[in-house]
């Protein structure tokens, strides 16, 4: 793979606290993301790597720390303005539209592009123009995540692994500046894995993205992300490139127990 | 075979999201408007154009409204009977105190008032769901038929509280309401305005917006991750829908009995609009006008079926045999499909594209 060339700091968090009543799920997280790269978050089950994520795209209000996000610095994101600037996300738990196709899936992902009224849609002529543009926009995902055949079918009819590429695609819809993706491959077998390894790698060279992932498969972290932050009850405990985190001590610890005499 | 879409390529993206993207479709539909339009009027008697069209048209369009909010939005309401007395009585005092307010514009203003009222009452929404919402639009309910019935100043002081529809012409000396208005000319009038309305409620709901309420509907976290603003789009649904309900009210009360009371409006209308909706199909412009149909045919169907099979029952007989086997069909095509009149229809649209061959 040819060396990508990472560009600024997109996305920074610090010192982020958050705690429901008296569950401590982040303690004092801080790392950043840069521009064009993958970033891995891996952890444990229940180290809050779900909660960052939620933190990162306004979810979730942290009681402490800030979020620098292209600049400014705040210390809560709101959902609304986190997807209007341009962050979009998939969920770990499928969260499609599953009474809607595939097509009117990936079709809301764009409702920050469309600006007709609804007077202008009830008419139907004033608002054609833009729905055309956004549905060519939208074949163009179809096209790259290979899923024409599926275009009018109820996305609650369709296999496992398909809902997950057609999530993808409703967030890639937004055109996001920043995509984060939580357990992107749960549950697949090793063929739709690696599928769903070659769509991440070329959204990001395709799209140039910035793409922050929770995975649990080590090999798939390993092999596609640029660098990996390691949580563990909520705490960091390592970051840096995929081969110094394998080394680091720390985190052997925390993925394998420690022996106790 | 007689229904296939083979040979009928799609070449641009405008075709492909058409209403009726087929051509069989499309001449099916240019003749039931025929029918609609020239035949009915023509042939048919005054009997079926008061008592059926008339009523089938008036709740096919609050049940479109109905459909927008519960079937596409995903918000229940038991408030429809509240919001058409709202647009009934609005209509009355625009009328009364505009005489020389054109009929249209009293229906369309009339829409608007129960619009805003609709936003008030779906305030909650945002906080509240499913049941408990339910509930909330119950108390709409009763509190807007409990004020048109108390207050005489929405009646213009009548004494037995009921308003009557005073003559407006649609142009000219074709009266559309009032004691002077031909069936054929009402017909017509609700005719138009239904169709137009439904055309428009079928762009939106196939439309940006309709997107928007579809994904507050199935998945209303995701939906707000995605950016879709929750109190404006949930505020809109219960808008535009009370729209068309306050101008199916004021249908009612003016095209359709020309006299009526706010107690013509209770919570029994409002579960009859939910029975038209969910029997109809939920989320489903077509499924509206199929379980209105079904609504108003079907009690007319079996208190005439003894007649025609030659029984005689008494009539008292009748009356509560109708009720029983009308509740049983209810619950009979519920268990059945759960989807409604719009899925079998659909159903049988996908047969027909191979019969009458196997494959």
């Amino acid at each position: 793979m040819a060396e990508r060339r990472f560009g600024e700091v997109i996305l920074a968090v610090q010192d982020i606290s958050l705690s429901f009543g008296g569950v401590k799920a982040l303690t004092s997280v801080s790392f950043e993301i840069r521009e064009h790269e993958i970033r891995a978050i891996i952890g444990p089950n229940g180290a809050g790597k779900s909660s960052m994520l939620n933190v990162i795209n306004g979810f979730y209000h942290p009681q402490e720390g800030s979020i620098t996000y292209k600049g400014v610095t705040r210390s809560r994101m709101h959902p609304h303005h986190a997807a209007s600037h341009g962050i979009a996300r998939t969920f770990q738990n499928i969260a499609l539209f599953r009474g809607m196709s595939t097509l009117d899936n990936i079709m809301t992902g764009r409702v920050h592009k469309m600006k007709a009224n609804v007077l202008m849609q009830a008419l139907y002529w004033p608002a054609r123009r833009e729905e055309v543009e956004n549905r060519e926009f939208v074949e163009h995902i179809i096209d790259f995540l290979e899923i024409q055949a599926i275009r009018k079918t109820p996305v609650g009819r369709l296999p496992y692994g398909m809902q997950k590429r057609v999530e993808l695609g409703r967030a890639l819809a937004a055109e996001p500046d920043l995509l984060l993706l939580d357990e992107p491959m749960a549950g697949m077998n090793l063929e739709e894995k690696e599928d769903m390894c070659r769509f991440v790698l070329d959204v990001t060279e395709e799209f140039g993205t910035t793409i922050a992932l929770i995975e649990h498969d080590m090999g798939v972290v390993m092999d596609i992300s640029d660098r990996v932050v390691v949580l563990d009850y909520g705490e960091k405990l390592a970051d840096g490139v995929p081969a110094e985190v394998r080394e680091d001590q720390a985190v052997v610890d925390a993925y394998l127990g420690v022996a106790h005499d | 075979m007689i229904y296939r879409e083979a040979g009928q390529f799609k070449t641009s993206y405008p075709a492909d999201r058409a209403i009726f993207p087929i051509v069989q479709d499309r001449y099916f539909v240019a003749a039931i408007a025929l029918a609609a339009f020239v035949a009915v009027p023509l042939l048919a008697s005054e009997y079926w154009l008061v008592t059926i069209m008339l009523p089938f048209l008036v709740l096919s369009l609050a049940a479109i409204g109905l459909n927008i909010l519960t079937g596409y939005a995903g918000l229940l309401s038991l408030g429809t009977g509240g919001f058409m007395a709202c647009g009934a009585f609005a209509a009355y005092k625009l009328s009364t105190a505009f005489p020389e307010l054109h009929i249209i514009g009293v229906f369309a203003l009339s829409g608007v008032i129960t619009a805003g009222v609709g936003v008030v009452f779906g305030i909650p929404s945002l906080r509240i769901k499913g049941f408990y919402l339910a509930v909330a639009t119950l108390a709409s309910q009763f509190f807007l038929v409990w004020l048109f019935n108390k207050l005489p100043w929405f009646t213009n002081y009548s004494p037995s509280g009921v308003i009557s529809a005073p003559p407006r012409a649609l142009f000219g000396d074709v009266f559309v309401t009032g004691s002077s208005a031909t069936p054929e000319a009402k017909y017509l009038f609700a005719l138009t305005a239904v169709c137009v309305l439904a055309l428009l409620a079928k762009n939106m709901v196939r439309g940006n917006i309709g997107r928007k309420w579809m994904a507050i509907r199935d998945m209303d976290i995701a939906a707000e991750i995605i950016g879709i603003p929750m109190l404006r789009t949930k505020l809109l649904a219960f808008a535009i829908s009370s729209f068309y309900i306050g101008v199916a009210g004021a249908m009612w009360a003016f095209i359709y009995t020309s006299s009526v009371e706010a107690l013509a409006f209770g919570i029994e209308r409002s579960f009859q609009v939910l029975f038209i909706i969910i029997i109809g199909g939920l989320g489903s412009i077509l499924g509206s006008f199929l379980g209105a149909a079904f609504i108003v045919l079907l009690p007319i169907l079996l208190s005439n079926a003894p007649q025609l099979i030659g029984l005689q029952i008494p009539v008292d007989m009748v009356t509560h045999l109708e009720f029983m086997i009308f509740g049983a069909l209810i619950i009979l095509f519920l268990i059945v499909e759960p989807h409604g009149l719009a899925r079998l229809w659909s159903i049988a649209k996908e047969k027909l594209r191979l019969w009458p061959f196997p494959h």
